[in-house]
């Protein structure tokens, strides 16, 4: 996972590291990268990421989106293949969710 | 009179109820201690229990805490943070001007569909129980040979490294058994790694390689067949099993979440500096009870309680809290064969290697195996029941230090 534009900032797998340089058309690119074209039940994840981070001030778990956002667990996995917590963080210009140690 | 309740009346409520037992004065201050349990367990016990392990792992929670606090047996049934009352299932209610939310975390087999049913502790077993660890017990011993599966359901579970430790224990005692090569271990984690943090994931996943452990990565299961004997992915992978260990899901209390306190795991969430409540600036969370994005451990619940208390003593007078807990995390890891090894981190500094400082005691190896960091683990038990419940200063700093730690030349990405 790498970015395409020399502008945004990113770490060093290309997840975003600044949440305001997101755009709904970057998301659009990002998720061309990982081969995922958007449709809206991408789109209702992304959004539920994108609204939950400034006030949690994590990425959201994939149980915190099926929880929160109600979508199973399984359609995630069927919309971001092998492992969507990741790739929905990728997309949606999150940092990688970490999980707690 | 002023009245601080404290439910829960585990390592982090019986700590944090001792010190403030000296700090605020007797005359003005009520201190009420409830939980569910009249005994006492200490939880780091239970991972030796299943190799035949025998330690002191239960005591009456009355005898440790102090003089002044008063214990009340039962179950909490919900709060009312608008009230400001505490109610228990038999319909007592209990008012508080301050309330200490310290009920931990719990594994929860009922959540993943498969686990609970006539295979449990038969089959299918968890060591974080007193029941769970013991059943394990009876099961290693009878083990003839077969796939033995080390599984975590999901993250964040208290003692992280416990299923890890858990795996290096258990290829030890095969190995003593002189049945080794009849068993398969498999590492099942959600995880990317064997753990999160890089460096110590290349520590550790070079541990589970030397001991030929396998281990399967991002498995995130849906459900377990117990008839078939595999677990079963989100994404349809299976996993089979002859044993299987598993650290069921973890959650908080389901009075917290009942109450409307909690996040989608029943944690509460707080201030990660202060662990006051986002909520309501009365209510703090406490030890395994919070949404801190840390270890659920022991040492966590002790060098978070001692900033609390600071911090409480302030908020109580009226004054601003001026103590901020950094995320420190300190934990001795079993390796098996009489060694063991220790990590050091916070909120910021993942785990590295180096010589951590202790007292008089002298330093201790970080990251590295060693018949001393296995005896200090033991040594913890004592430590724990007479200093750290009690609630008297240990020689271990409360904040992180980068002392003696020192970053491996190369770089190392997740």
């Amino acid at each position: 996972m790498t970015t395409v534009h020399p502008q945004i900032h990113t770490d060093s797998e290309g997840f975003l590291t600044e949440y305001d340089e997101w755009t709904e058309d970057l998301a659009g690119q990002l998720a061309e990268r990982i081969g995922i074209e958007l449709t809206d039940e991408h789109w209702k994840a992304i959004r539920f990421l994108r609204q939950d981070y400034p006030t949690h001030g994590e990425t959201a778990t994939l149980r915190r989106v099926s929880t929160l956002a109600g979508i199973p667990v399984k359609q995630l996995f069927a919309l971001f293949p092998g492992k969507p917590a990741k790739k929905m963080a990728y997309v949606a210009g999150l940092p990688k969710p970490r999980g707690c140690v | 009179m002023r009245r601080l309740v404290i439910l829960g009346g585990g390592t982090a409520g019986t700590m944090v109820a001792n010190k403030l037992r000296r700090r605020l004065p007797l005359d003005d201050w009520r201190i009420t201690v409830i939980d569910g349990q009249r005994d006492h367990l200490y939880q780091p016990g239970l991972l030796f229990v299943p190799f035949g392990g025998r330690e002191d792992l239960l005591k009456p929670r009355r005898r440790l805490l102090r003089n002044g606090i008063q214990l009340l047996i039962g179950e909490i049934a919900a709060v009312d943070p608008e009230r400001k009352s505490v109610r228990l299932s038999d319909g007592e209610v209990v008012c508080y001007d301050y309330l200490v939310i310290a009920t931990g975390t719990s594994p929860r087999p009922d959540q993943t569909p498969g686990l609970l049913g006539s295979e449990w502790h038969r089959t299918i077993h968890d060591f974080y129980t007193y029941d769970g660890a013991f059943a394990l017990r009876d099961a290693l011993q009878g083990f003839t040979g077969g796939r033995l599966v080390v599984h975590v359901v999901e993250q964040p579970i208290k003692c992280p490294v416990a299923p890890l430790e858990f795996t290096f224990l258990a290829e030890a005692f095969f190995r003593r058994r002189e049945m080794r090569d009849q068993v398969e271990l498999v590492y099942v984690t959600p995880l990317d790694g064997a753990f999160t943090k890089p460096i110590a994931a290349r520590y550790l996943g070079g541990l589970l390689d030397d001991r030929k452990i396998a281990v399967e990565t991002d498995f995130l299961v849906e459900r377990v067949d117990a008839d078939r004997k595999v677990l079963v992915s989100y994404d349809e992978r299976e996993i089979g099993y002859d044993l299987l260990v598993t650290v069921p899901l973890n959650m908080g209390a389901d009075f917290v979440g009942a109450s409307g306190l909690g996040d989608e795991l029943n944690y509460v969430p707080v201030d990660k500096g202060t662990l006051q409540s986002t909520a309501y600036p009365d209510i703090f969370a406490i030890g395994d009870a919070n949404d801190l994005p840390t270890s659920k451990a022991g040492s966590v619940a002790h060098f978070s309680a001692e900033v609390f208390v600071a911090n409480f003593c302030q908020y109580v007078e009226g004054l601003a809290m001026t103590h901020r807990f950094d995320g420190h995390a300190n934990c001795f890891v079993e390796t098996g064969d009489g060694k063991g090894l220790l990590i050091d981190f916070n909120y910021d500094t993942e785990p590295l290697p180096g010589r951590f400082p202790l007292g008089r005691l002298g330093p201790l190896s970080l990251l590295r195996e060693t018949k001393a960091n296995h005896w200090g683990k033991l040594a913890f038990r004592w430590i724990y029941w007479n200093l750290l419940l009690p609630g008297h200063r240990l020689p271990v700093p409360t904040r992180m230090s980068m002392s003696g730690k020192h970053r491996p030349d190369e770089e190392v990405r997740p």
